[in-house]
């Protein structure tokens, strides 16, 4: 028996262990270090319909057990990530969730139309949580009615299960993912970046150029176990849960909260080969506290 | 080949003012060969701080399978760095980017080699380097003040080595190009690492006729090329969306390839 062995909508997972959007590239630079068919999944990096530069540099500045990063999605477009990237990955055995980015609902609509008839995507991650970009990204993903429209019609243009990934940045994320399960969301994958900002001492301006930036790294580990304990107990969608995780034990804490499989992501910027460390010590982890499969795991910290 | 390896301090001193000399020890030594590229430091083992940071390999002794890295103790992590003793580990992603190309100067040929600051060090392997292969070096380097300045002798032995401090404490008083203007100097490439106005200067006044590589810097994340942290405009297309990495596409560049 596979004792990682997770089954989502549109995924079968050999583990529950996958890199986050934007921390892997198109798996490139990565597939140089370790076979990505170790991997449970990849979430390659937002799409938009049409190539993005993304914003000035400075883009990342370092917090305290964090970075803030303001990159602006860029990419390479959907022409380019259709024809070139995802052919690429097709030489690994392991399912693309693809992230779907854009300024307007007829973007969305084209991205997740078109890429989710990609042979090796196997769901779609809405993106409604980007804090980077001036139009689209957040604006989509702070009001419930707004969330919950765009996803009916993501959902309807999609060949595969369509993922939301909510943004930590609302007063009320129970409501925001009950807006997008009414939508019609297959799963949730959260939580996106928490809007921040540093300021240089000698300028007093802002590091960033964009000015503000989404933190990530293990600093918001506790508002994405805090958020995924209340929304996996108010809808019944299975969530992909990350923010901060670069252990097994960070695993485990996630799949407590309610998560049924987990995505790294600052992690891979300070040690390239953790997502392998993570999926190897994750068996000895279920030893040490006795579980037989991970799925046993799952809401753990449910009364 | 990229590997993560924790090194062993060899040894560490302060060779100038807040410039430190940190000599490790380690299996990657044996399989880093360019001059220019970096290895990626993480300074303490916890979350904080939480990235790498950037550093450049100033020597490489292959035998000993040793490395140099020369860095100013500036921010929170290089001031941790610094407190490094002889005997503790280092964790070292490396080795990283693409280093200045060594070919493009034939032997007998001579190259100018122009840094400023804490660009200076990454030149120190490669002048061993290319007086290896027998070119001809003529270094010219600025400081901001003589208490600053480090490996001046390990130059001299080298080549010619000329000497600029912003504050007039050593050597021309000004910048590089003070000296550059001054001297008359034959020569038939450039390399240069320093702050970004230096390597704007040296394009605009080498560029046209002379074969020019810049080593650029720039903020980083993961230094593998898959945050999109560093990445610049290629000049062909400054305002599109084609772009160059500093970590995987650099540090050096031809210059002209992209705009500083």
């Amino acid at each position: 028996m596979n004792r990682l062995a997770v089954n989502l909508p549109g995924l079968k997972l050999r583990n529950p262990i996958m890199p986050a959007s934007g921390c892997f590239g198109f798996g490139k630079e990565f597939g140089q270090l370790y076979d990505l068919s170790e991997l449970g999944a990849i979430m390659i990096k937002a799409t938009t319909v049409e190539p993005r530069f993304g914003n000035p540099t400075p883009r990342v500045a370092e917090t305290s057990a964090g970075m803030l990063n303001a990159i602006g999605l860029q990419n390479p477009g959907l022409d380019k990530v259709l024809s070139e990237e995802l052919p690429w990955l097709e030489q690994f055995d392991v399912p693309i969730i693809a992230n779907v980015a854009g300024s307007t609902e007829e973007d969305y609509v084209e991205v997740a139309r078109r890429i989710s008839k990609a042979p090796n995507v196997h769901a779609l991650e809405l993106n409604i949580s980007c804090p980077n970009v001036k139009t689209g990204g957040i604006a989509f993903g702070t009001i419930p009615e707004v969330a919950k429209s765009l996803t009916a019609k993501v959902k309807e243009a999609s060949s595969v299960p369509v993922y939301v990934k909510l943004s930590p940045n609302v007063t009320n994320i129970v409501e925001m993912a009950k807006a997008v399960e009414a939508g019609g969301a297959d799963g949730l994958t959260m939580i996106n970046t928490l809007l921040g900002m540093r300021l240089d001492l000698k300028t007093g301006k802002p590091i960033l150029a964009n000015r503000t930036g989404g933190l990530s790294g293990p600093a918001i580990k506790p508002v994405a176990i805090r958020m995924i304990y209340e929304v996996s107990q108010a809808v019944s969608l299975p969530i992909i849960g990350m923010g901060g995780i670069e252990s097994a034990e960070d695993v485990l804490e996630y799949f407590f909260a309610g998560a049924s499989a987990v995505a790294v992501g600052t992690a891979n910027f300070v040690d390239p080969f953790v997502c392998p460390k993570i999926i190897k010590d994750l068996t000895e982890l279920l030893d040490k506290y006795g579980f037989e499969h991970i799925s046993e795991c799952i809401g753990r910290s449910w009364k | 080949m990229i590997r993560n390896e924790l090194c062993t301090v060899i040894s560490h001193h302060e060779i100038a003012e807040n410039i430190y000399e940190l000599i490790l020890c380690g299996e990657l030594a044996s399989e880093m060969k360019e001059p220019g590229q970096f290895v990626h430091v993480k300074v303490s083992s916890g979350q904080d701080p939480l990235l790498r940071r950037p550093i450049s390999i100033a020597n490489i002794d292959h035998e000993k399978k040793e490395f140099t890295l020369i860095y100013r103790a500036e921010g929170r992590g290089t001031t941790i760095l610094s407190k490094k003793m002889p005997g503790d580990e280092v964790d070292i992603l490396g080795s990283l980017g693409h280093g200045f190309p060594l070919e493009e100067t034939e032997s007998g040929e001579t190259a100018l080699l122009v840094g400023g600051g804490i660009g200076v060090p990454p030149l120190y392997e490669l002048s061993k380097q290319l007086v290896a292969r027998g070119v001809r070096v003529v270094h010219v380097f600025g400081f901001q003040t003589k208490s600053a300045m480090f490996y001046e002798e390990a130059f001299k032995q080298l080549g010619p080595t000329f000497i600029a401090t912003v504050d007039g404490s050593y050597g021309t008083c000004g910048l590089v190009t003070d000296v550059l203007d001054f001297e008359v100097l034959s020569f038939d490439t450039v390399y240069s690492c320093g702050p970004t106005p230096m390597l704007r200067a040296i394009e605009g006044k080498y560029a046209a006729d002379k074969k020019v590589f810049l080593s650029l810097e720039e903020r980083m994340g993961c230094g593998i090329g898959a945050c999109f942290a560093c990445v610049c405009h290629t000049a062909e297309n400054p305002n599109g969306f084609t772009y160059k990495k500093v970590c995987t596409d650099g540090p050096v560049f031809r210059a002209g390839e992209v705009v500083l």
